[in-house]
């Protein structure tokens, strides 16, 4: 049995990791272009429009002009950590899309505990946020990632609480079991509350407008990338979109059904369709507020968290625990 | 407590009705020109860099008597006149007309105060070039070229 | 400067601001002592934009000086040219024609629009919207345009002359504004939604950077600045000059003197600028554009001052002239720089994001400052 096994599921892994690689870049590199495009014609111009139709082919020509930049190190930085930061920040970005359920049989592996595990994952972005703002040693970048370690460590807190109020329904870590117990209504229409606040707070933990006070441009320059200049740069902000990626995708598994949708043929693959639409639309729809409103502060980006987010979340959680006890 | 919900409702309402603003925008014609391959018409009043005006009857002859007014009264000093006696020709003749465009600040003074209105305002908008000698613009040159 | 820890605390750290810095629009360095992310003694360090405009108008004759007022406030160019042909208007005592003098309110107005839309879009801009300025540059594009197709120019004007103005206007001028009148008319309320009613732009600026009438008399504090403390001091009203006795406008003042008031202010003030358009453009005098001044003005021995209102506030031109054509000396009083002064009251203690909005709010103009 032993070999029999080991062979297929190694396999398995490297072609899931090929997959999420692929979607790392892909989604950068789709990202890009929506983001630009978009906001230009939230801006009433075109956007992108010279290299391609339609300037699609504008975010490979970045890439390669980003890939021939020199990387300067600041002289004063802590070379070490100014050259990790950037790595630490890329690297674990594809490790959650390996338990993603994209469609009933598309996905690299079902855990248990799969939602801790992307939570986790996760989590390392702000390490590499410190990092990268310790190693520049430049006042705006530290300032930025002083700022992003407050506001993630603030945001978690209703995040998971909100989590919670999920898994007491479907009594499962596995998000597979959780994108099941959505086949005959969505969680956000049980618990749309959850799903608002739990909305603002992906917002905050992905750094986006309005709480994208580590990257201030108007305030910090460029917070805590201000240093970083080529592949620095864009790994910094491959990494930025797929986490942003990620959020959309826990967001679409916890309260938009997951792969649910109108039946297709072989749905256990094709449903993939479902998944990647909901969490486009989501993506776009952050998009759209990033391009809409001002910047808040940070006192306000606290307050808004303890007064608002974290009651909500508590006493949704109450709720919830009260109605699933009955 | 009644507060506290009313900032949220207020809030959250306000918040709407900026999207739906930007996406209502979004709906809406792109204003911008994408340049190179449209342009927009430039004003015939439109201040380039100054030219000296073509005589309707002779097109190879300018109107232009030397007299230096221009010279004296630029702010910026970047009119350089060139002109010489000729025989059988009443004042100066120009032989150099020279515009250092680096340094003209469009005010006008030239062609207001040329007697002949000899001088005026060209439409050209793409001054482009790689060394500051590309600005030094010979106008009686571009009179004799036929520019 | 000290740039070290002062008294033993040893929190306390030197933020360099600018002079390349998104918010300090154009090169205005700010040293900011810090203490975590709050301001404890903001600096402003001028001078990166000094061109001795004042001790250039020493060195040429009054007419060659005319170029540069153009270049100092570059977002209220008309205005300035207004302010210096004025003060040699009073020097010489020539008298524009009426016509002139509509055309330059006219010119002068739509110059104020295009700087106070401007000023709207970066103001957001500072907060972090970055929709609204495309928005504002829209309207503020046609105004350009119209100005374009009179002065030939778009933002440096030298358009006033002595005794009246270069170009005429015609008919095509009135309609476009007119058309222009209603468009900006139009769009206001979707300003009033999309930025004034927006909860997150109310919370950062409502409340910042509270000053008294008392504090800006001090700091000699003017234009929409000083009316949002309460002050209704317009020169247009205290002073008028030009055409501007002839119209019915109302002084915008508000009460609050925080940043949300300066920001009222402005944007009522558009409304009164697009009123006076209108009347000046129904009332319109025929005439003669330019009134007949010999061609070489010796400016007699003596002194006068000219004050205008420009967008940002009081701008007076005091001129000391000895008898020759080039001035003795030229003062040029800025609003912009008693504006900034004021700065370091209000932004000690603030948070960095609160310095950036209120520095937003004063509406400063680097180069109108350093000259």
């Amino acid at each position: 049995m032993t070999e029999s096994f080991f062979l297929p599921d190694l396999l398995r892994i490297l072609f899931t990791f090929v997959c999420a690689i692929v979607i790392v870049f892909g989604n950068a590199v789709v990202m890009g272009y929506l983001e630009r495009k978009l906001a230009g014609r939230f801006q009433r111009r075109p956007g992108p429009m010279e290299i391609g139709w339609q300037g699609v082919l504008q975010l490979a020509v970045d890439g390669v002009k980003l890939v021939g930049k020199q990387l300067v190190i600041p002289a004063q930085s802590d070379k070490v950590l100014y050259r990790i930061a950037p790595i630490v920040s890329f690297a674990p970005a594809a490790l959650p899309l390996l338990v993603i359920p994209f469609s009933p049989k598309l996905q690299g592996r079902d855990f248990d505990v799969g939602l801790l595990f992307i939570l986790a994952i996760v989590a390392i972005n702000v390490l590499a946020i410190l990092i990268a703002g310790w190693g520049s040693n430049n006042k705006y970048s530290l300032l930025g990632a002083m700022r992003s370690v407050a506001q993630n460590v603030a945001y978690e807190i209703p995040m998971l609480l909100t989590l919670l109020s999920v898994i007491m329904v479907t009594n499962t870590f596995s998000l597979q079991g959780i994108v099941e117990a959505q086949e005959r209504i969505w969680f956000v229409f049980l618990m749309p509350v959850a799903f608002i606040v739990f909305f603002i707070a992906t917002l905050a933990e992905t750094n986006r407008a309005p709480f994208d006070l580590p990257e201030a441009e108007s305030e910090l320059t460029a917070g805590f990338m201000t240093e970083y200049s080529g592949m620095g740069f864009s790994l910094f902000f491959m990494a930025e979109y797929t986490y942003m990626f990620i959020a959309c995708s826990l967001t679409v598994i916890l309260f938009l059904g997951g792969w649910h949708g109108p039946p297709l043929p072989y749905a256990d693959y094709t449903s993939a369709i479902w998944f990647f639409l909901k969490v486009y639309f989501l993506l776009i729809v952050m998009i759209w507020i990033r391009w809409t409103f001002p910047r808040v502060r940070f006192d306000q980006l606290m307050n808004f968290c303890w007064k608002y987010l974290v009651p909500f979340s508590l006493v949704h959680l109450l709720v919830t625990a009260v109605v699933v006890k009955l | 407590m009644k507060d506290y919900f009313a900032v949220l409702f207020t809030g959250g309402k306000s918040l709407i009705i900026g999207m739906i603003i930007t996406l209502r925008e979004f709906f809406r014609p792109v204003v911008t020109v994408q340049y190179p391959r449209e342009k927009l018409v430039v004003t015939p009043n439109y201040r380039g860099h100054t030219y000296l005006v073509r005589d309707e009857e002779k097109p190879e002859k300018h109107r232009c008597i030397t007299c230096g007014m221009c010279q004296r009264e630029c702010p910026s000093g970047c009119i350089a006149l060139g002109g010489e006696k000729r025989e059988g020709v009443k004042g100066l003749v120009l032989t150099d007309y020279r515009l250092d465009f680096t340094k003209c600040s469009l005010c006008g003074t030239c062609v207001e105060i040329c007697p002949t209105a000899a001088l005026d305002f060209s439409q050209e908008y793409r001054a482009v070039g790689l060394r500051r000698e590309d600005f030094h613009y010979d106008l009686l040159r571009m009179v004799e070229e036929g520019k | 400067m000290n740039t070290s820890t002062t008294q033993g605390n040893t929190h306390r750290y030197v933020l360099n601001m600018g002079p390349q810095h998104p918010s300090t629009h154009g090169v205005l360095r700010v040293i900011l002592e810090m203490e975590g992310e709050y301001v404890v003694n903001p600096q402003p360090v001028l001078g990166y934009g000094h061109r001795m405009h004042e001790k250039m108008a020493e060195s040429r004759s009054w007419a060659g000086f005319l170029p540069n007022t153009a270049r100092m406030d570059y977002l209220a160019a008309l205005v300035y040219n207004h302010g210096y042909v004025g003060v040699v208007e009073r020097l010489a005592g020539i008298e524009p024609t009426p016509r002139a003098e509509y055309i330059r309110v006219i010119t002068s107005e739509l110059n104020r629009l295009q700087s106070h839309l401007l000023w709207l879009g970066v103001l957001v801009l500072d907060l972090g919207a970055f929709t609204p300025i495309m928005y504002t540059f829209e309207d503020r594009e046609k105004i350009l345009d119209i100005l374009e197709d009179v002065t030939g120019s778009r933002l440096t004007y030298c358009y006033m002359r002595v005794g009246g103005v270069v170009n005429d206007i015609d008919d095509k001028f009135v309609e476009r504004t007119r058309a222009y009148i209603e468009w900006q008319r139009s769009r206001m309320p979707m300003y009033e939604k999309l930025v004034t009613g927006n909860i997150i732009f109310r919370k950062r600026i409502e409340e910042l950077g509270e000053f008294t009438p008392d504090l800006s008399r001090r700091y000699g504090v003017t234009g929409p600045v000083l009316r949002a403390s309460g002050v209704p001091y317009d020169i247009r009203r205290a002073e008028p000059y030009s055409a501007y006795p002839e119209f019915d406008f109302e002084i915008p003042v508000e009460h609050g003197g925080d940043c949300m008031a300066t920001y009222l202010v402005r944007v009522r003030e558009i409304e009164q600028s697009l009123r006076i358009l209108e009347q000046a453009l129904d009332k319109l005098p025929e005439g003669p554009f330019r009134a007949k001044t010999p061609k070489k003005i010796k400016l007699p021995p003596g002194d006068a001052s000219f004050a205008v209102e420009s967008p940002r506030g009081e701008l007076v031109y005091h001129m000391t002239a000895d008898g020759s054509d080039i001035p003795y000396r030229l003062k040029i009083r800025v609003p912009s720089f008693s504006n900034l002064s004021i700065m370091p009251e209000l932004c000690r203690g603030m948070l960095l994001s609160d310095v950036c909005a209120c520095m937003g709010s004063l509406d400063l103009v680097i180069p109108e400052i350093d000259r």
